[in-house]
């Protein structure tokens, strides 16, 4: 359960994997043996997230306990135990701002501070338009490319306050920024080019 | 410094396909079957032979775990769980095996899992890991495609599958029985040992767990031979090992280099150096955020493997280098590791549960120097209350940082105190 605070909302009164996730939730339970299903809540949890924009309702919970066989309780722990679960509405771009150690050494204040000017939200809020939430997480080990945030599934990395603002303000005009190291640099090598395996390169 | 033909992960950067026909060129799955031809026990004797240690930040030797798992099944099936759940602070090599280098991975699964004479290994990687997931799911497709693992491994006669689970965001999954706690579809709170997994790990069965970095070194220590792998870095520290340096360096890199390697000579030769030279150094984390700092006059001529690390009372861990320089508030660096260790705190045992919060609000008041002297000593305290009562090392990892702190800043510590009551003297 992420530390997301959310304005009132209705929870939905029932939940229904679509035929195209039901395939991919037949195919999470197969990788299990026979009679260790439960070992798919966790995936059919994150099925649902995704299918219900982001964010696990109660009914998907309970939907997944019959599913699986599993007590409420017992499901619910799990979406409650884990951070990667939203049990409140996010916006359309969930944006994770990492302030640990090594991003906090390379400026990871500066990126939350441009953050929270252009969406205009607090830490754990969710902008009025419902296109953005902003939250500050623990270490999401891209050290070696700090300070980084990760939106939705990518993870931009070697930010500064400027392409911070970059990034959201392509966000917001519609565009895909592109993910990965936001300054001249290959990956994880060192910024001007590797130092080994220059034969290959 | 290591030569490029003695480098494993020779698609670190990503400057090649990560895929089957990148990786063929590369030389995985060269003779794959030839090597299990071999049998378990010369496997396993080789892996022993290599000196290969765990890659994951205890450093037990891995031939040693594998050879834990029963050789003749009682009805149970065998598993090989590779922990890929890498979070902790500082570290970040094993997300370049997976999205760079997966099949050497996946071929590391089959081998060690035949050695082990286990059916199957679960990748567990973490959640927020998606696209390297991807990268790895791919991988396993073409293996399956491809009769490298699957029915008939290799046209071995084995059968072998491999399995990635994701994650959701919990750090305490990185320890192996809350990673298998999670597995089975339950919160990731650490079981009490024994029994140990290879008695009964996941689902009741034999298991081993090894990180990602030991298993995707075997085919290339199993080809190259175990005398080419134990002849790089100390006795008792051998091999290659990939080096994460983030922090106050020039250029942070990841880097594979031989073990053993002095840590200002990784820094110097890959990093571009500290951030102003080597003499605006304050500190550095050597092995990833639960081990102990060392204050500059220690990283002058420390070597980067586990016994030179110990024997400064601190390790190599995951061997992912914090660098601090004379910029860094340092009691403010360790005070935001304390609140890591708060929020990832599973909560089962008090000590750990209670005691992070306790250790975070002190060191939060530190930071000010809103405190009194006695009050360290009191923190150490606490931290050796922590330390050693819990059921798993999270409540190790917790203390150490600020023993480490108090050990060598101490004169910075005392030194906050007293202009922070000088400024509320002056304030009256």
């Amino acid at each position: 359960m992420s530390g997301v605070h959310a304005a009132p909302f209705v929870q939905p009164a029932s939940f229904e994997f679509t035929p195209e996730s039901m395939e991919q939730v037949n195919r999470h339970i197969a990788k299990y043996p026979k009679g260790r299903q439960q070992s798919a809540v966790m995936p059919l949890l994150d099925i649902a997230q995704r299918q219900n924009g982001g964010w696990l309702p109660e009914a998907a919970i309970r939907a997944i306990g019959e599913l699986l066989g599993m007590p409420y309780i017992r499901v619910y722990e799990v979406a409650s135990f884990y951070t990667m679960y939203n049990l409140v509405p996010v916006g359309r771009h969930f944006v994770q701002v990492c302030t640990t150690t090594p991003c906090w050494l390379r400026g990871s204040d500066q990126v939350m501070e441009a953050c929270r000017q252009s969406l205009g939200v607090r830490n754990g809020h969710t902008s009025a338009d419902g296109q953005f939430t902003l939250i500050e997480v623990e270490c999401l080990g891209a050290c070696v490319n700090a300070p980084m945030m990760q939106i939705g599934d990518d993870f931009y990395e070697d930010l500064d306050a400027d392409s911070t603002r970059r990034i959201l303000d392509d966000l917001k005009a519609g565009r895909t920024p592109a993910p990965g190291p936001q300054i001249d640099r290959q990956f994880s090598a060192p910024e001007g080019g590797p130092t080994t395996l220059k034969e290959t390169a | 410094m290591l030569a490029d033909q003695d480098r494993i992960f020779t698609n670190l950067y990503g400057l090649q396909s990560p895929f089957l026909d990148g990786a063929k060129a590369r030389g995985d799955w060269d003779g794959t079957a030839a090597l299990i031809a071999n049998g378990q026990d010369w496997l396993i004797t080789q892996i022993k032979e290599s000196g290969l240690r765990g890659r994951g930040g205890a450093g037990f030797p891995t031939g040693l775990k594998m050879s834990f798992m029963p050789k003749e099944s009682d009805g149970r099936p065998s598993y090989l769980v590779v922990n890929a759940d890498e979070g902790e602070p500082g570290t970040c090599k094993d997300r370049e095996i997976m999205r760079h280098d997966p099949h050497k991975l996946v071929e590391g699964c089959l081998i060690a899992g035949y050695a082990m004479r286990a059916v199957a290994a679960y990748i567990y990687i973490r959640g927020e890991f998606y696209r390297e997931a991807e990268n790895l799911q791919r991988a396993i497709d073409e293996a399956y495609e491809s009769g490298l693992i699957g029915e008939n491994a290799c046209g071995t006669g084995y059968r072998f599958d491999v399995y990635v689970h994701r994650g959701m965001g919990a750090y305490i999954c990185g320890e192996e029985t809350a990673l298998i706690e999670s597995l089975e579809g339950k919160k990731g709170q650490p079981r009490l040992k024994p029994p140990f997994p290879a008695n009964m790990g996941v689902w009741g069965c034999p298991t081993t767990v090894s990180n990602v970095e030991s298993i995707a070194v075997i085919p290339t220590i199993l080809r190259r031979g175990a005398t080419w792998f134990s002849g790089i870095g100390r006795p008792n520290n051998t091999g290659t090992k990939l080096f994460c340096i983030s922090g106050h360096v020039n250029k942070p890199c990841t880097v594979e280099e031989a073990m053993s390697i002095p840590l200002r000579e990784l820094i110097e030769k890959h990093c571009g150096g500290v951030r102003g030279g080597w003499d605006n150094l304050l500190a550095i984390i050597p092995g990833g955020s639960s081990v102990p700092l060392l204050p500059k006059h220690i990283c002058d001529d420390v070597l980067m493997d586990f016994d030179a690390l110990k024997a400064v009372q601190s390790g190599l861990g995951t061997a992912a280098v914090i660098v601090m320089d004379k910029s860094t508030d340092v009691v403010k660096a360790i005070a935001r590791l304390s609140k890591f260790y708060m929020h990832e705190s599973c909560g089962q045992c008090t000590p750990c549960r209670e005691g992070t919060g306790w250790m975070w609000r002190v060191m939060d008041r530190l930071v000010r120097g809103e405190a009194d002297v006695p009050e360290i000593d009191l923190l150490q305290e606490v931290t050796k209350q922590v330390e050693g009562h819990t059921i798993c090392a999270l409540g190790d990892a917790a203390a150490w940082p600020i023993q480490g702190l108090i050990r060598h800043f101490r004169p910075e510590l005392e030194a906050r105190i007293a202009a922070y009551k000088n400024a509320q003297v002056q304030a009256a």
